[in-house]
């Protein structure tokens, strides 16, 4: 049995060792937020947060993931929906949608560690892959959730 | 039992998982008894309205991505009068399509058409149900209809001061006979179309909702991961199972002519034993074919003599032999694989009532049914298929429903139990159906004052028609192949395209504005031909086009957006191009620089589109730069290379896309003019290679006449 805590929740789950988080997430604790695009750490579509770093749970043994607290989407904020959900929709940032999820964790991440993001900061950190070509609006949305006001980092 | 799908319900169960903890997870059903919803009555096939005036649009074409699923909601509710915060939308059941005669039209979704081609009945539609809710107030009110006025769905009578909601007369007002002719709103009136609605699926995609294909979670669902032949056309020739079949969580293997697939309890158990399958294909006829054969093929082709006309005008060769300057050139460009960021996938579920149900992320729900239908050798009637949001569609998910027909012949191995597949991104990356490659050899003639006099282009491309759409060939003319050469805005006095229909064995698909290479080599070519015949870009092209030509006024509305004519910080160089197609017209402006180490940037692109009218300007400002960033990605990076007759690439590190910080800045023009209905999910990607490398040429003095560019030095010599 591995214990996982997971949006706060603890599960206990009877899966290989090396089983990706990404799978245990998706197959086995139906979190299905967290999307599969590439499998291979390149796409950022499986991106969440453990212990608050932004990890690509396709190529993240969920052994690696055992006593730490993993965020996914679905948790990102207890009083749905966060203010960079929030951020994304005043933007109109999806196109399909499909790598947003974990567009938001990426940027939640950032967020968290810088409050108030350059452009570089962004284009820096947002490696994440977007087919429908986003990437203005994510920016866009990114400087609008960095409310200038805020000074406490900002926790998933 | 008949099953009555008026509505999708989400059902809420639990689960125990692990060590006894409860998780709740909530899966789509279609509810025998969700016709019965009380609070729910439908006014007509596209209007649901429920007892709080909560609103419902069926939505026939399919979301992914480009807006559709909004923009048809606004054109419904815009007639209807209704209040739109309360509308939503739904997807509307192929089943009850089937068995209502096709009541919503064409399910079809591509080439644009989604706002275009059903505008004119949606709208009635909303008309429609606007007329029988103020005809059932009247006659609750015992008074005339033409007293009755609307707003935001409360109904008044103003003489005497009564008012009824759109809620309360719902149910009345669906007994009542539709009118027989209904007026649509001029669209300078609008209230709800025409403006920047908020899109109704995005609240729940920025928070991770299982909306897509892939999403879909059933009680006791199981998963598969498939392998096909990596060679096209090739079969299995052997499995050895042994190993696998022993694996953890594999509940069965599946054999079939062409793949084999293995059916696990989560999809990274079945991709495992899926590697520890021995299987030996059969590569068949095709196992030599490479980009060199690909090559031959298509040079053979501009090469053969007797190539049927797809276009002619004047006399091409006698111009030709009579002009003052004849300039040659031949361009082309690689297969192109769609790469939908959801791969692609399909869950099927043979139930034990006989009936097949499927959850798919479609272009064309109809088209997912028939072939589900085939598959299973059901009668339509017993297959019911959930259209799930798209990630993403580009033109994979519609014409080809192989997904479809290898997701329910994988569950039709384990009946009663529904089965989840996807794709791998390999899988994904070597089993499309690709842009085809193609080649264009073009001849122009300039007269003495460089006019441009005549215009021959051979056209050699695999046929997408052939394999999707052979009813619309005509005289061995596949149209999307010669678009954008065969129907030229500009006034050339002897034009001829010929068109050599060269099939290799890649599957060829519609990708994205299909047939878009031709508007890349016409584009690069007639910039060519300006600067040989010493005329600035932009002048050269006006003086072929007449007054009033919406390419007229889009070419002069880029060009004015962006400056043309202006000079421009050191280093930054401009190209234009122009292009219709897909209903709208289109021009951009690229500029860039181009470092000494031959790096290139695209910092500024400058579109501007006439789409006649304009339901969602955010929207279709969204789908000009996804346009861009879509093209970028081709003209930079991508290609899919042909070896022993698989597709080389097999994921984003060798089709690469672009980043975050490769974004260009995108202005877009919204030059509506008016009196027609385009379209915008392809056009914007029309003159995107075009005109960047025509800026390429501005700075550099090099001609691009291949892509992608990865394979360009672009160091100036
Ligand atoms: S799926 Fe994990 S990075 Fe692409
Ligand atoms: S929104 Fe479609 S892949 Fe990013």
């Amino acid at each position: 049995m591995l214990k996982l805590t997971v949006n706060g929740r603890s599960y206990a789950i009877d899966v290989e060792a090396e089983m990706p988080l990404l799978w245990v997430l998706r197959d086995h604790l139906n979190l299905l937020g967290t999307k599969y695009g590439c499998g291979i750490s390149l796409c950022g579509a499986c991106t969440v947060h453990l212990d608050g770093e932004a990890v690509r749970s396709c190529s993240l043994p969920v052994s690696a993931a055992v006593g730490k607290k993993i965020v996914t989407i679905e948790g990102l904020s207890k009083t749905s929906p966060h203010r960079i959900q929030e951020a994304w929709i005043e933007h109109e940032v999806p196109q399909c949608g499909y790598c947003q999820p974990g567009m938001i964790m990426s940027a939640a991440a950032l967020l968290a560690k810088k409050p108030q993001p350059t452009d570089a900061d962004i284009e820096d950190a947002m490696t994440n892959l977007c087919r429908c070509g986003t990437y203005a609006r994510v920016k866009k949305a990114i400087h609008a959730a960095a409310a200038p006001s805020t000074t406490t980092a900002r926790k998933s | 039992m008949m099953i009555t799908v008026t509505r999708r319900e989400f059902l809420k169960v639990s689960a125990a998982v692990g060590g006894g903890l409860a998780i709740e997870f909530c899966f789509p059903v279609i509810s025998a008894a969700a016709g019965k919803d009380a609070a729910a009555t439908e006014v007509n096939a596209w209007v649901v309205i429920h007892t709080d005036d909560r609103v419902v649009v069926r939505i026939a074409r399919s979301e992914m991505g480009q807006g559709t699923y909004t923009a048809l909601a606004q054109l419904v509710a815009e007639e209807l009068d209704c209040d739109w915060a309360k509308v939503s939308a739904e997807f509307a059941s192929p089943n009850e399509h089937i068995r209502r005669k096709r009541i919503w039209g064409s399910m079809s979704t591509g080439g644009s058409t989604g706002v275009r081609s059903s505008q004119d009945y949606v709208r009635k539609a909303g008309a429609s149900a606007r007329a029988l809710l103020i005809e059932a107030a009247a006659m609750q009110w015992k008074v005339s209809a033409a007293e009755c006025s609307v707003e935001k769905g409360v109904i008044t009578h103003a003489a005497t001061r009564r008012k009824l909601r759109y809620g309360q007369v719902a149910a009345a007002a669906s007994k009542l006979p539709p009118p027989k002719e209904v007026m649509l709103r001029n669209p300078r009136d609008w209230k709800i179309a025409g403006k920047s609605m908020h899109r109704l699926d995005i609240p729940d995609k920025v928070r991770g909702k299982p909306v897509f294909g892939v999403d879909v979670a059933l009680p006791g669902m199981l998963h598969a991961a498939i392998a096909q032949c990596p060679v096209f056309g090739g079969k299995v020739r052997s499995v050895d199972a042994s190993r696998a079949g022993k694996m953890r969580g594999v509940k069965k293997i599946v054999q079939e002519d062409s793949f084999v697939a293995v059916i696990a309890d989560s999809w990274w158990r079945a991709t495992e034993a899926l590697k520890k399958l021995n299987v030996e294909w059969d590569p068949g006829a095709y196992g030599k074919a490479s980009n060199e054969t690909v090559a031959t093929l298509l040079r053979d082709g501009l090469d053969d003599q007797n190539l049927p006309k797809a276009y002619q005008q004047g006399d091409v060769n006698a111009a030709l032999a009579s002009v003052a300057k004849v300039i040659e050139a031949d361009y082309h460009s690689p297969y192109l694989n769609h790469a939908t960021m959801e791969p692609q996938t399909c869950t099927a579920w043979f139930k034990p009532d006989g009936f097949l149900e499927v959850w798919t992320s479609t272009q064309d729900g109809e088209a997912s049914m028939k072939a589900a239908a085939e598959t299973a050798g059901l009668p339509l009637e017993k297959v019911e298929v959930h259209k799930m949001m798209l990630g993403g569609g580009f033109g994979r998910r519609g014409g080809p429903q192989d997904f479809v027909r290898q997701g329910v012949t994988i569950a039709k191995a384990m009946p009663g139990v529904p089965v989840k597949m996807m794709w791998s991104r390999a899988e994904d990356m070597q089993h499309g159906y690709y842009r085809p490659a193609s080649m264009v050899r073009m001849k122009a003639g300039l007269d003495t004052q460089g006019n441009l006099i005549a215009l021959h282009s051979s056209v050699a491309c695999p046929s997408i028609l052939t394999v999707l759409m052979p009813q619309m060939l005509r005289n061995g003319i596949d149209f999307s192949a010669v678009r954008s050469l065969s129907d030229m805005p500009y006034t050339i006095p002897h034009q001829q395209v010929d068109y050599a229909m060269r099939n290799g064995h890649v599957p060829v698909g519609f990708w994205r504005a299909p047939g878009q290479q031709n508007a890349f080599y016409r584009e690069c070519f007639i910039d060519e031909l300006a600067a040989v015949a010493g005329k600035d870009p932009v002048e050269f092209r006006l003086a072929m086009l007449k007054p009033g030509d919406k390419n007229r006024m889009v070419l002069e509305a880029a060009a004015k957006a962006a400056g043309w004519g202006s000079s421009l910080p050191p280093g930054i160089h401009r190209g234009i191009a122009l292009a219709d197609g897909f209903g709208s017209y289109a021009a951009m402006v690229a500029e860039v620089t181009v470092n000494r180490q031959g790096e290139l940037k695209v910092p500024r692109i400058v579109l501007a589109i006439d789409s006649g009218y304009v339901v969602n300007p955010d929207t279709c400002r969204a789908q000009a730069e996804s346009n861009v960033v879509f093209g970028l990605g081709s003209m930079l990076y991508q290609e899919n290379n042909v070896k022993e007759g698989r597709i080389v690439e097999s994921n984003f590190h060798d089709f690469r896309l672009p980043s975050l910080s490769e974004m260009p800045i995108v202005e877009v023009v919204l030059a509506s003019t008016g009196g027609f209905w385009g379209g915008h999910g392809e056009p914007g990607i029309l003159p995107l290679a075009p005109a960047v490398c025509n800026a390429i040429f501005a700075a550099t003095g090099k001609r691009i006449r291949s892509l992608p560019l990865k394979h360009h030095d672009l160091r100036r010599t």
